[in-house]
């Protein structure tokens, strides 16, 4: 009784529970349409790399979970989400190929500068406009929410200027690696990885993860207690610029162009859903990375598994949103108010 | 029920995680009385309150009130409300952006006949409201313009109007001045007389003797005994409170003037200000000094120490500590140069609500060490235990979040988080506020105990009694500007004139 009340005490129990129900649908969709193989969780090698649902879900959700770091970091220090880094993503993405393959050109074979420089500059670009969300957060204490809707809109648009105008492909083997294969592991999933375990690392060694949520639930507190609240929410933005850097020249290589328009769309808001279901609070203060990171995959799942199930790409989204709404309310306060008074309740009438 | 008594409270009993919070405790309010509820931090007393006004959930016992039928379960404060219970918090839970009649009718504004809000008859009946009471201000101004006292009666006012029987105050005073206490206690005394029950809840002896009619007292929560004022005085309610007997308070302090001027100088400021709440003085301070700030609420007290710590960054003028040149931008560089400050604003400068009394302890000393070098988690918790169990925090466990801890321990945490970093000079802006007698004897022991150390102190308090009993010098303030320093023998006759603009130097 005891270990089951540590566990569902646990911060990470209901996002774990929450993804273990997504996989639970796919079980029963599977067995109620008499496929007894259990598609979800095969995992194969086809043509000498992984193969499966369950690997798709990890290698799509990379993105989305390399954002969810940067993201929630913002949460955590400044209360507020950034919106802007889809917009961001796209921009890396077109500095990096617009590096590769030469201004102006629409498609390149061959490398105009080394591929680690255009990785570089993109992941760079992440970070200046991370700075510049953080700057006028920390410093000039603007709305983060209205602060990073200047790069949400524009960020796509200065992409578009530095690509002139066109979808950038880039078509040497080279630079499809970050998205393609590393052996026989999608290399997303690798970078994904690293970015998790490089960010629990810097949180485990340092004090940033203190200073952050700190920060987060007290600014003045902690200014007087000698941090420096301003510079910290600027790093966390910055942090957050480059995640979103990195995730746009993984998902360009994934495509092997830089296609403004369509990279990083309507990320920013599954990213920023990832926090949440990760159990933070979006009003800032306590994070919990790893929260994050599942409900990153869990949304993946989510859409793997509706297109899986034949719903068409346009009708996804409504799916999706009931599923979201049903995780929201298991995680809600009140709603857990109401499962422990109601537990309460039959104790009390058990005892007599 | 007899026949005067609004309300009873009979056998509540509360449990928080651990701790006993309340056990068995009964309580009775009557028509028309000023009755105190007493007792140290963490005797229930917030608790029992809670659980009146439907915030706690109790476990066991029962609440009647006059002219309802069997037992009165609140659910929320709004539940409490219709039952004619209202509650004055010490922070005031008003719209400060909002004018004055539209808080007062906030939620239950008068309508026209087309459904808008019927603006004319509202500033009347908020005019009516404050002629009855007294109050003479302008309506139709926005909250935020009138001072805390005023505000806290305009709280008080919509309590009133909303048809209560019963008002509770939980620590009104505390943010207050005398005068603007002398302005609540003629309002209470009106309420009184119109036979409202008002519950008063204070740390301040004092006005418990100036207003109450009768008192009940908690210790660890249980009911130590309702007691009549006349059959409680002073040292008994503080023995009651206590559970033992009165360590008399002013033997903490040898009374031979220590002179310092001849120490060593720690702190040698000149001309520093800050614009819009401190014109430039001079400070000088020695080792092992404890010099005490005095003068109204608003005269710059707290000001001045801030400019000197770098919370507020002095705009003018050079300070030297221990004889070098400094400049102060923030407070991490005040930090290094072995400075703390405790704000006098707990709750929004002091403590980090959602972490734990661990973190919040070791947060300076980790500040001080620099993000790259995280203090180890074995030398977090020795920290921790170790304070905790030096100033005798009250703590569940280490890992407690430090918000559900009671005042005066909270305060005890932000005491141990500088003390942890081994300051050489400490700023205590009002380190007693809303704390309990004995909390306070123990912290105003140890600000005596730290000068002995040779650590330097600037002690702000409102309580001229304390700085009395811990200060060797005092420097006064009015009106943003240090208007002169007090040394020799201290006297309350002597600070109070000073403070009032008299003529002592």
């Amino acid at each position: 009784m005891s270990t089951i009340k540590k566990l569902t005490k646990n911060t990470l129990f209901l996002p774990i529970f929450c993804m273990i129900l997504v996989m639970a649908a796919n079980i029963l969709y599977d067995a109620a349409s008499g496929n007894f193989a259990f598609n979800f969780f095969t995992i194969s090698i086809r043509n000498g790399v992984l193969y499966g649902r369950l690997i798709d879900v990890l290698n799509r959700g990379s993105e989305i979970a390399i954002l969810a770091v940067g993201m929630t970091l913002v949460v955590s220090a400044s209360a507020g989400t950034d919106i802007s880094v889809g917009s961001v993503m796209s921009l890396s993405a077109s500095m990096c190929c617009m590096l590769l393959a030469g201004f102006g050109v629409a498609s390149a074979s061959e490398l105009q500068v080394p591929l680690i420089v255009g990785f570089a500059a993109g992941v760079l670009m992440g970070c200046v406009c991370g700075a510049f969300n953080g700057f006028l957060v920390a410093y000039l204490e603007i709305q983060p929410m209205v602060a990073t809707l200047i790069l949400y809109s524009a960020a796509r648009a200065i992409g578009l200027l530095l690509c002139n105008n066109l979808i950038v492909y880039i078509r040497a083997g080279s630079f499809a690696k970050l998205g393609g294969f590393t052996g026989p592991i999608p290399t997303p999933i690798i970078v994904a990885v690293v970015c998790v375990v490089v960010m629990i690392l810097i949180l485990k060694k340092t004090a940033l993860g203190l200073y952050i949520q700190s920060v987060g639930i007290n600014k003045k507190a902690s200014r007087i207690a000698g941090l420096n609240s301003q510079r910290i929410i600027m790093l966390c933005y910055i942090i957050c610029g480059l995640c979103a850097g990195l995730a746009g020249i993984v998902n360009a290589s994934r495509i092997t162009s830089a296609d403004s328009n369509n990279i990083g769309l309507n990320y920013e808001l599954d990213a920023i859903l990832s926090v949440a279901l990760g159990g933070n609070s979006l009003g800032g203060g306590k994070f919990n990375l790893l929260g994050s990171i599942i409900g990153a995959y869990t949304i993946q799942a989510i859409t793997t598994t509706l297109l899986a199930l034949g719903v068409s790409t346009s009708e996804a989204p409504v799916y999706k949103a009931i599923i979201v709404i049903a995780i929201v309310v298991i995680q809600s306060p009140v709603f857990k108010d109401y499962l422990n008074k109601r537990s309460a309740k039959r104790a009390a009438r058990a005892r007599g | 029920m007899e026949n005067n008594v609004l309300l009873t409270m009979r056998g509540i009993t509360m449990t928080f995680p651990g701790v006993k919070a309340l056990d068995n405790v009964d309580f009775t309010l009557r028509k028309g009385e000023i009755h105190a509820l007493m007792g140290e931090n963490g005797a229930g007393k917030s608790t029992l309150i809670k659980c009146l006004t439907g915030i706690n959930a109790f476990e066991a016992g029962e609440i009647h009130v006059d002219g309802i039928q069997g037992p009165v379960v609140n659910h929320s404060t709004l539940d409490a409300q219709k039952k004619g219970i209202s509650t004055v918090y010490q922070e005031v839970n008003l719209c400060p952006n909002l004018s004055v009649a539209e808080n007062l009718y906030i939620g239950r504004e008068p309508m026209t006949r087309f459904g808008t809000i019927n603006r004319r008859k509202m500033i009347q009946g908020a005019q009516k409201i404050m002629q009855e009471l007294d109050i003479n201000i302008d309506v139709t101004e926005n909250l935020e313009n009138f001072s805390l006292a005023i505000q806290q009666m305009i709280a008080i006012a919509r309590a009133v109007d909303m048809d209560c029987k019963a008002l509770i105050l939980d620590e009104p005073t505390s943010s207050l001045d005398d005068n603007e206490v002398e302005k609540l206690f003629v309002l209470m005394n009106k309420l009184k007389a119109q036979g409202v029950g008002i519950v008063f809840v204070t740390h301040f002896l004092e006005q418990v003797y100036a207003v109450c009619d009768r008192i009940t007292v908690l210790r660890n929560g249980q009911l130590v005994g309702e007691y009549p004022i006349e059959d409680l005085p002073r040292v008994k309610l503080v023995a009651a409170m206590m559970g033992k007997d009165f360590d008399d308070l002013a033997s903490i302090k040898s009374d031979e003037v220590v002179d310092y001027s001849n120490a060593d100088v720690y702190i040698d400021a000149k001309g520093l200000s800050h614009k819009g709440t401190i014109k430039p003085f001079d400070f000088l301070l020695h080792k092992g000094e404890v010099v005490g700030l005095c003068g109204l609420l608003g005269s710059g007290r707290s000001e001045l120490a801030r400019v000197i710590y770098g919370a507020d960054k002095a705009q003018t003028g050079t300070m030297k500590v221990n004889g070098k040149e400094v400049k102060i931008n923030a407070p991490i560089d005040a930090m290094n140069l072995g400075m703390g400050l405790l704000p006098d604003d707990r709750k929004a400068e002091g403590i980090i609500g959602e972490l734990s009394v661990r973190e919040n302890i070791i947060l300076a000393m980790q500040a001080k060490r620099g993000v790259f070098r995280l203090l180890p988690m074995s030398k977090q918790i020795e920290i921790a235990d170790e304070y905790i169990k030096l100033i005798q925090i009250k703590t569940a466990s280490k890992e407690t979040l430090i918000k559900q801890l009671s005042g005066g321990n909270q305060q005890k945490v932000i005491l141990a988080r500088w003390l942890a970093t081994n300051p050489d000079f400490l700023v205590l802006d009002e380190p007693t506020r809303g704390i309990d007698i004995g909390t306070k004897t123990e912290i105003q022991k140890l600000v005596l105990q730290l000068a002995g150390e040779g650590k330097s102190i600037i002690f702000i308090s409102s309580e001229i009694e304390e700085m009395l009993r811990t200060c060797s010098r005092m420097v006064v303030l009015r009106d943003g500007a240090k208007v002169g320093e007090l040394t020799g023998e201290l006297t309350q006759n002597r600070v109070m004139q000073a403070i009032a603009g008299g003529a002592d130097k």
